[in-house]
């Protein structure tokens, strides 16, 4: 049976030529421009307001554009960049390491398993060092050593210390600076902020994106905003596992109404699973809490060497501990890089080593980092996530190692962009999480922040106006266009349709059965006839779905659970998308581990002749997508298989 | 365990509320609060009832949109913790508790616990920012700032803007709030060039919003998720009356 069908054209990628490290200044000196007196002519619709759509709204309204900045949740503050903990990584070199933009850029395409472009991600690392100098000069208090020079730490994946952290809150830190100048803007009037709102539709005119389709989720009021170009900041949606660490509302609706608007998605399967989570503790349990990798620079992983084990962890000796990640990665050891270390801790729970009373997870241990610098300083640099442990779990850290297991949490795949941040779509961007860029099959830790605030501050204001130079004559979009009409009449009918079917099951019970899906045959490691199973279970999931839902209330009024079975929903179809991506691609890569393409020690086998692509696919209404296969062009380096052993 | 819950329920911010009673069975000790009104509400869709409409959203503790009155105590009995990270080891079966909305000051119900904060919005709008824009910031380590002072800017940052001073306050005041966002900046060498203005702006906007006068309870601090210290309140008064008085 076939899943999908192959096309050869893709878009292009508008790469700028040249040699890699002046493409971006190229790019920036030669871009069309629009001048400051006819921004005010133009309106930009910002979705999200986590760090890529705040950034972004802030910065395109300090040029002079008219924007309009649209967030589900009841403050721009509280989106989910403000649960990164960890850091963000800049090539600063500020501590005389090694550390260099071409370092960085090396460290980021192999920590990616070679799967993304030199380009975009040559840009991220060029553009890193003034994201730190942005966000100290918005008040952002990093971490900072006595002599009152900023400090640094370690991450996975990498071997110098370029990890910029504000404690352990350093995403809530960064989104505050960006959150601040944002309100900055809304104080001047070039933000109009819409909270409480979630996007329906994306309204096309002429095939260009004009506006969006909103709801009202305190009114359940239906409304229509038009403007010259459309952003999606919307982050990721490893929420489709149900268990993740994401937010309660994290969602890929926009991101999937784009694409059935023919925005293309590229490589949707590829999520990361972090390896250091709170195990799943029952079956009530709504999210898995992370704890952040930086726990990894001081914090040592174990298993017990003997299988089903019951003594306390602190009465088992060194000798009968596995430290699996030291003993397998002795170059990088606990600091492997995230997909390796998922499925390291998977190899050893699977084996019968996993442990807490779900036998499902693995240990953290602070004891040798405590006896070598003392309780005062661990308690400083991770203070607060050691509470969090405590609170959640009821368990104090200090006098025994965290139990922790790997769980879904980031989405290295999304809407395609080419080297603009434009979609498939003239005129929808898409920035952040939301896109797929710049990740490879396996982000490194810290980075993600990095990608969301370099998308919104240094990138798409200039590529926007390339794009919006065009539009300076076009005078105001207005909503009354029949494109405007048409998706308001198909928004309305899906809430109707959504409502009327009155069944028996809550939407979270499909969501959770989802979850359990894509967890077990789409996750940390995959196989062709378990991803094959899973298409068959989610279409008949999604079957029942749509005629046993049971969803109480009005759409006129608050309704959480319509606001639930609309993004379930389309999880509902994304999942399938997911499953057929990963079986399209006859390689492991990264964070996509096909059992059957490993070596013999069970490494990732990536197979560069054949799958040296980025999948493209392109919705076709009730037919099988169809793939493009965007081919990867590696100058600058060498393909080489990872290795983090030496 | 078997709980008895006794939960705020109100259609709408026109309509009038009252307290609702609910049997609960099935609750065990690893759930969190939330994910205890969880199965209350599966319970509600499965029998044709409406759910308790509730906020929340990354149920790890930072990003501050939950917040219920629980017995009476702003996120309920512990210490610096929000009510997601509220777990029901806490209670014992057999126990009533009573659920209620942050209420207060400036805050209004949207629907059943669910409530109206924008004023908070409104007030870091007046002035709690830096105004600086992309493209003018120096290098990062041009100006040093000392490790206890950028840790004591972190502490006053921490705020996650969920409200428990207001809801907690008899006065429902949202001094500490308003406090922690000027100390963060003024405490900072790049937040000093405009602290005046911002100071008068923000707490010009906290009046008008209809929040209360704090009187130095310091039942905010107790009940703060963050832990954020009233001394912050000290510092905003400080600089409030310096901007004021020595211009």
């Amino acid at each position: 049976m076939n899943y999908f069908s192959e096309k050869d054209d893709v878009p292009a990628d508008k790469i700028p030529d040249g040699p890699l490290a002046g493409k971006w200044n190229r790019y920036k000196a030669t871009c069309r421009l629009v001048s400051f007196n006819n921004k005010k002519k133009l309106d930009v619709i910002v979705v999200g307001t986590g760090l890529a759509g705040a950034s972004a709204a802030a910065t395109l309204a300090e040029g002079g554009y008219n924007v309009k900045s649209f967030c589900f949740q009841d403050s721009a503050r509280r989106a989910h960049s403000v649960a990164a903990q960890g850091g963000v990584n800049a090539a600063k070199n500020y501590q005389n390491d090694g550390d260099s933009v071409f370092r960085m850029f090396y460290d980021t395409i192999k920590g990616g398993d070679f799967r993304s472009r030199e380009a975009n991600v040559f840009r991220l690392a060029e553009c890193s060092a003034s994201l730190i100098d942005q966000a100290v000069a918005q008040g952002v208090p990093f971490g900072r050593e006595y002599g009152g020079y900023i400090a640094n730490r370690s991450f996975g994946g990498v071997q110098v210390r370029r990890t910029f952290y504000a404690r352990g809150q350093t995403g809530q830190q960064l989104l505050l600076g960006a959150y601040s100048s944002m309100m900055r803007q809304v104080k001047a009037g070039k933000v109009e902020l819409h909270t409480r709102h979630e996007i329906l539709d994306i309204v096309l005119i002429g095939g260009k994106a004009r506006g969006v389709i909103a709801r009202n989720l305190d009114t359940g009021k239906i409304e229509r905003h038009a403007a010259h170009a459309v952003i999606l900041a919307t982050g990721g949606f490893g929420k489709i596992y149900y268990l993740s660490t994401l937010a309660m509302g994290c969602n890929g609706s926009a991101i999937w109404r784009a694409h059935k608007k023919g925005a293309c998605m590229a490589n949707p399967s590829w999520t990361q699973i972090h390896p250091t989570c709170l195990p799943q503790s029952g079956e009530h349990q709504s999210k898995l809490t992370l704890m952040s990798e930086s726990l990894r620079n001081d914090g040592r992983i174990w298993v017990p060497l003997k299988k089903d084990e019951i003594r306390p962890p602190n009465e088992i000796p060194e000798e009968e501990r596995d430290y699996y990640l030291e003993r397998r990665y002795p170059a990088f050891g606990n600091l492997a890089p995230r997909d390796i270390s998922s499925r390291a801790a998977k190899e050893r729970i699977d084996e019968g080593h996993g442990i807490g009373p779900l036998k499902n997870g693995v240990y953290l241990d602070f004891k040798h980092a405590i006896n070598e610098y003392g309780k005062e300083t661990i308690k400083e640099r991770y203070g607060n996530l050691f509470r969090m442990y405590e609170k959640i779990t009821g368990v104090d850290a200090y006098s025994q190692p965290m139990k922790i297991s790997p769980a879904a949490h980031f989405s290295m795949g999304g809407l395609w962009v080419d080297y603009e941040l434009s979609t498939s779509i003239s005129g929808l961007y898409a920035l952040g999480e939301c896109n797929f860029s710049d990740h490879g099959a396996n982000r490194l830790g810290a980075n993600s922040l990095l990608q969301a605030c370099i998308d919104g501050y240094f990138v798409l204001p200039y590529t926007l106006g390339n794009y919006l130079a065009d539009d300076i004559k076009t005078g105001p979009i207005s909503t009354d266009h029949p494109a405007f009409d048409k998706a308001e009449v198909e928004s309305r009918e899906l809430l109707d349709r959504l409502l009327s079917i009155k069944g028996t099951r809550t939407v979270d019970e499909f969501h959770k059965e989802l979850g359990k899906i894509m967890t077990d045959k789409c996750s940390v490691s995959r196989s062709e006839i378990g991803l094959k199973e899973a298409i068959s279970q989610i279409r008949n999931l999604r079957n029942s779905f749509w005629n046993d839902v049971r969803i109480p209330g009005k759409s006129d009024k608050v309704n959480s659970e319509l606001e639930k079975a609309g993004r379930v929903a389309d999880y509902l179809e994304l999942a399938e998308l997911m499953c057929i991506d990963a079986l399209s691609r006859n390689e492991s890569c990264g964070a996509h581990f096909r059992e059957e393409y490993q070596t013999e020690d069970g490494e990732a086998l990536r197979n560069d002749q054949d799958f040296a692509f980025l999948s493209l696919w392109e919705h076709n209404g009730e037919n099988q997508p169809i793939l493009h296969k965007e081919k990867l062009k590696f100058k600058e380096v060498k393909l080489v298989s990872r290795d983090y052993k030496k | 365990m078997d709980l008895t819950l006794k939960i705020w329920r109100q259609e709408d911010v026109h309509s009038k509320g009252s307290m609702m009673t609910y049997q609960l069975s099935g609750v065990e000790e690893d759930m969190s609060f939330l994910e205890m009104l969880d199965l209350l509400n599966e319970k509600l869709i499965k029998a044709g009832d409406e759910p308790v409409e509730f906020d929340h959203d990354c149920r790890e503790g930072i990003c501050g949109t939950c917040g219920l009155f629980i017995n009476g105590q702003a996120h309920g009995p512990l210490p610096g913790t929000s009510t997601c990270q509220l777990h029901m080891r806490s209670f014992k079966s057999g126990d009533t508790i009573y659920i209620e909305p942050f209420r207060g000051g400036a805050f209004k119900v949207v629907k059943d616990l669910r409530i109206d904060r924008s004023a908070f919005d409104r007030i870091i709008t007046a002035g709690g920012f830096i105004s600086t824009s992309v493209g003018e910031a120096p290098d990062a380590n041009t100006t040093p700032i000392g490790h206890d002072e950028a840790e004591s800017a972190f502490d006053s940052a921490a705020c996650i803007g969920c409200g428990a001073c207001v809801a907690t306050c008899k006065n429902g005041s949202a001094a500490l709030f308003t406090a922690s966002k000027i100390s963060h900046l003024a405490k900072l060498p790049q937040g000093k060039t405009e602290s005046k203005e911002r100071v008068l702006n923000m707490v010009e906007q906290m009046d008008k919003e209809g929040f209360g006068h704090c009187t130095n309870t310091n039942a905010c601090q107790i009940k703060c998720p963050q832990e954020i210290s009233v001394v912050n309140i000290a510092r905003m008064n400080w600089e409030y009356n310096s901007a004021k008085f020595f211009k």
